[in-house]
């Protein structure tokens, strides 16, 4: 059962990039018929889970320069300047747009945008609303789609693969959930604002949803994947449930213990206690620092041994309720809930939980992938502006800078090429035989999705989390080869066609599986330790030999082949990275 | 451009509401007998208005009138329409607050400001009418 | 405490059911476990063909709104333990047509929310380089609360009267709407007005107030009616006494 459709430009994701490329593209030019589709209603994306902040320049002691210094040393120098200095650039313009679109960012007294401070970055530079950020960026920018009478949403899509053709990418295979029927939908160019793979591990901040289904169409149809060992962890997750408690409780004076009741982070070269938070020390340092102390006070046996494994403590007491209240009511509603815990009286107990992917599909400075016709923006995209490590409140303002950028250059694209033929559906028909023969009408097999995914999870968490070795990462190629295998023989319950959730969770597993093992390949061959990648085997930064982006591009039946491609310094050598001054 | 294939729409089943829904829950018949109350009001209201014809008829007509009203019958319904009529009162002071969503110096005001002087007024207009006519 | 505890689950396949009916699991009982979590045990290790949504799983993208033991819930924030020993009956959202399982169809939620312009109208732009509009603290609070709304849905579910009459625009939409209407920066209230003081909008609340008690994100939709209401009669007052008056 077979359906066309064709667009100009076709957004695969509904989440804060996409939604901000499709109103680019039709702002670029009405006339442009644009489709989002999505796994799902685009207001359930998982922007809408992000908390703290979004970060741009605009205190008048502060400057772009400063916000750029502050993210390339936050990504160990890996970030390519000139893309981070057109993103410091742009994105005060790009969260003032979204302020003229309604969104409602908390004010000072005298009504002006407020701003607070956040990890990692030397001046207060990061917007926020509440700590809801992510959910108002989200909403606005889903209801202001809704004026666009040239977007089409395709809701509760499932994207399967990229039609590619010619050398260029012509649309894509979509399943609709709602009937299981399959449909090509043609176009002249697509831009992937997927998000992220949380879900590849075990704890993590990400929804269900977040299986790297954008990096796997793009690998799959022969586009690069840069820099995949890079996986940040968040310092402070909840323990059992991996919920996100924001960076912005530290901004705001939290503090993180030990099981002494001690400040463990002066002893990791992050600075000194101070009564009140020092931007860039101890509690605001970067992301990967803050998790790697928390390994290390774990092997010296000084964290608290919980129900659910180690964790410290998250302290806000001495904020007093009317802070919590005010600039904190989502955490403290966490807290309560899930941990029956009030943050006003109780610690908050916490561990690191993976968070986001710096890597990603490789772009240039404008979202275009090295395949002509696909595009990428948002966490699903590496260009990359957050090198080996991001700053917490840069990825909110990256959804708009970025996808807005590879929505007009989609447009500019889309204008100038023909439309996609009628050939192409010989490959769609392709597509729906292999589904219905690999999962639908398969019978037999003997594998559980769920016990796939666990192990995958289990052994990415054990060889390739906050710490990795050689022998760790060579585990875990072997047991993902293994999966990949067994993959083969997995049994679905559900043969119907009628919003079938099994089946898109063994297609969600199939991509995870081979972003899995990009991702694994890649620390494989990073012999250094940068940023959130530490190789306890090479625990020092390798300036000489990798001051570069890992590249990997998909082979048939062999080990994906591996490149090294060189960053874009402009304005900023490579210097070391230091905190708590 | 659309290919032909045979149709495979799915049929959504689509519950039907049962004609006792409001007896599903008790929100929902509270919600009933606040909108029933209103006939009881309504019907205070006529009785007030055969009340004062009867005034204008005369001390006889008062008289029969008075009569009528001792019926074991009359009695019940009165009674049972003070009931809903207190329940009208009370549900519309509890709900008028969350209409009018007042704002004073940049904080809103709890309903029970707004909602208390309601019953406040209505306590001292009561005590004052049943000192009038319960004293003479 | 037991260690188990019974799901009773609406089934409904499409293809060959004419109507929903419930089918019985046994599930762990775990004080840290939520209604969703028992769901993803039973499709994970019992029935994959269980179908339901569910995405953050902590009360923010509005996926997971199911009915339990008759009430509109978040399954994601429900615990298994305020139900023990149970059982507990999960069954799709009350009001919505059911596509399958637990899964419904909202698409008509989303026609009526697009109908109720919830986007910032100006009658004219401010440019970008002339920085952000202003808006005081205060300003902000007068409707940040209808702000907060995750489209979940489980309004829809509580109102009676969306459930009688498929035309009424809901809670959702409607509060929606006031959030436009009351934020400082917004010029279209009146444009709003002629779309949604109609018996299919606001007049079609009667002030059952079931939406307000079920929201998980005390958005309270009624209120945001009734001042609706308010509003619009004022408006329509001072048409009716200054008819020349420009909108």
């Amino acid at each position: 059962m077979l359906d066309v459709s064709s667009h100009d430009v076709l957004l695969v994701g509904g989440g804060g990039a996409g939604l901000r490329a499709a109103i680019a593209v039709s702002e670029t030019d009405p006339g442009l018929s644009v489709a989002v589709v999505s796994k799902v209603y685009p207001m359930r994306s998982h922007t809408v889970s992000a908390e703290g902040g979004a970060a741009a320049v605009i205190g008048k002691d502060d400057s772009l320069d400063e916000h750029a210094y502050d993210t390339i040393s936050g990504g160990d120098w890996l970030c390519d300047q000139d893309a981070v200095e057109a993103f410091v650039k742009e994105a005060p313009e790009e969260l003032l747009r979204l302020e003229h679109w309604g969104c409602p960012w908390s004010r000072e007294t005298d009504g002006h945008i407020a701003v607070r401070p956040f990890g990692g970055m030397k001046k207060m530079r990061t917007w926020f609303a509440a700590d809801k950020t992510g959910f108002h960026m989200l909403h606005t920018l889903f209801q202001t789609s809704l004026k666009y009478n040239a977007i089409t949403r395709y809701d509760e899509y499932f994207v399967t693969r990229l039609l590619v053709d010619d050398g260029r990418v012509q649309g894509v295979v979509a399943v609709e959930l709602l009937t299981g029927k399959i449909q090509a939908i043609l176009a002249k160019s697509v831009i992937l604002c997927t998000g992220g793979c949380g879900r590849i591990f075990r704890f993590t901040t990400n929804a269900s949803i977040k299986s790297g289904d954008g990096m796997g169409l793009a690998y799959r149809a022969g586009a690069p994947l840069k820099d995949m060992e890079f996986v940040q962890y968040h310092p402070t997750g909840l323990p059992f449930t991996g919920i996100l408690i924001t960076e912005a409780a530290r901004a705001e004076g939290g503090l993180l213990l030990n099981k002494d009741g001690y400040r463990y982070l002066q002893d990791y070269n992050l600075g000194t206690p101070q009564p009140k938070p020092v931007l860039r020390t101890m509690e605001l340092g970067p992301r990967d620092r803050l998790s790697q102390a928390f390994v290390q006070e774990q092997e010296k046996g000084r964290t608290i041994d919980g129900p659910y494994g180690p964790v410290v403590h998250l302290d806000l007491r001495h904020l007093g309720a009317k802070l919590i209240n005010t600039k904190l009511p989502f955490v403290r509603e966490l807290c309560l809930k899930y941990e029956g815990i009030d943050p006003i009286t109780e610690m908050i107990p916490v561990r690191p939980v993976v968070h986001y992917m710096m890597g990603g599909v490789d772009t240039d400075i404008n979202g275009a992938t090295p395949l002509p016709g696909l595009y990428a923006a948002g966490e699903t995209a590496c260009v990359s502006i957050n090198g080996a490590n991001r700053l917490g409140s840069n990825s909110l303002p990256e959804l708009l800078v970025f996808g807005a950028r590879a929505g007009r250059m989609a447009a500019a694209f889309a204008r100038e090429t023909k439309a996609p033929g009628r050939h192409l559906l010989a490959q769609a028909v392709d597509e729906e035989t292999r589904l219905l023969e690999q999962f639908l009408h398969k019978s037999g097999g003997r594998e559980r999705i769920a016990t796939l995914r666990e192990e995958m999870q289990k052994t990415m968490e054990e060889g390739a989390g906050i710490y990795r070795s050689g022998p760790s990462l060579q585990r875990s190629a072997e047991k993902l080869r293994e999966l990949q295998e067994r993959f083969g023989n997995i049994k679905l319950d559900d043969p119907s066609h009628s919003f079938n959730t099994e089946l898109i969770t063994a297609l969600e597993l199939s991509f995870m599986l081979e972003v899995a093992e990009s991702m694994v390949q890649a620390a494989l061959h990073r012999t250094e330790s940068r940023g959130a990648h530490q190789r306890t085997d090479f625990p020092e930064r390798d300036d000489e030999k990798f001051l570069a982006h890992s590249v990997l591009r998909r082979q048939a039946d062999a080990p994906p082949r591996l490149e090294y491609a060189p960053v874009t310094i402009t304005r900023w050598p490579p210097a070391e990275r230091v905190y708590g001054k | 451009m659309m290919t032909h294939h045979a149709p495979h729409t799915p049929q959504a089943y689509h519950p039907r509401m049962s004609t006792y829904w409001w007896l599903e829950r008790w929100p929902y018949l509270r919600f009933i007998l606040r909108e029933i109350s209103s006939v009881f009001v309504a019907w205070f209201a006529c009785l007030t208005m055969m009340q004062a014809w009867a005034l204008i008829g005369g001390p006889a007509e008062y008289q029969r009138f008075q009569l009528w009203l001792e019926h074991p019958l009359l009695i019940s319904l009165n009674a049972v329409s003070l009931f809903f009529v207190l329940f009208h009162a009370i549900t519309w002071f509890n709900l008028a607050p969350k209409a009018m969503a007042i704002r004073l110096r940049g904080k809103r005001v709890p309903d029970l400001l707004i909602a208390g002087p309601n019953y406040a007024v209505w306590l001292v207009v009561s005590l004052a009418l049943a000192w009038i006519f319960l004293r003479g | 405490m037991a260690d188990r505890i019974t799901l009773e689950v609406a089934r409904y396949h499409p293809e060959r059911d004419e109507k929903p009916g419930i089918q019985t699991f046994e599930v762990p009982l775990k004080k840290e476990w939520v209604i969703l979590d028992a769901l993803n045990y039973v499709k994970d290790k019992v029935d994959g063909s269980l179908s339901f949504r569910w995405s953050c799983r902590m009360g923010i993208c509005g996926s997971c709104g199911m009915m339990v033991n008759g009430e509109p819930k978040l399954t994601c924030a429900t615990f298994l333990t305020e139900y023990a020993p149970g059982p507990i009956r999960v069954e799709p959202l009350k009001n919505f047509p059911v596509i399958r399982d637990l899964v419904v169809d909202i698409t008509d939620f989303l026609v009526k929310l697009s109908k109720a312009k919830p986007w910032l109208i100006r009658n004219e732009e401010k440019p970008l380089a002339d920085g952000e509009y202003l808006q005081t603290p205060e300003q902000l609070d007068s409707y940040k609360q209808f702000s907060m709304c995750i489209n979940c849905l489980l309004c829809y579910a509580a109102c009676p009267i969306y459930g009688l009459d498929p035309q009424f625009g809901g809670p959702a939409a409607l509060a929606l709407a006031q959030r436009y209407n009351m934020d400082s920066r917004d010029q279209g209230a009146s444009e709003r007005m002629d779309i949604l003081s109609h018996d299919d909008g606001i007049w079609g609340c009667t002030f059952v107030g079931e939406c307000t008690e079920v929201c998980p994100k005390h958005v309270d939709p009624a209120g945001a009616i009734q001042q609706y209401k308010l509003t619009a009669t004022q408006a329509w007052i001072k048409q009716m006494l200054m008819p020349w008056g420009g909108k």
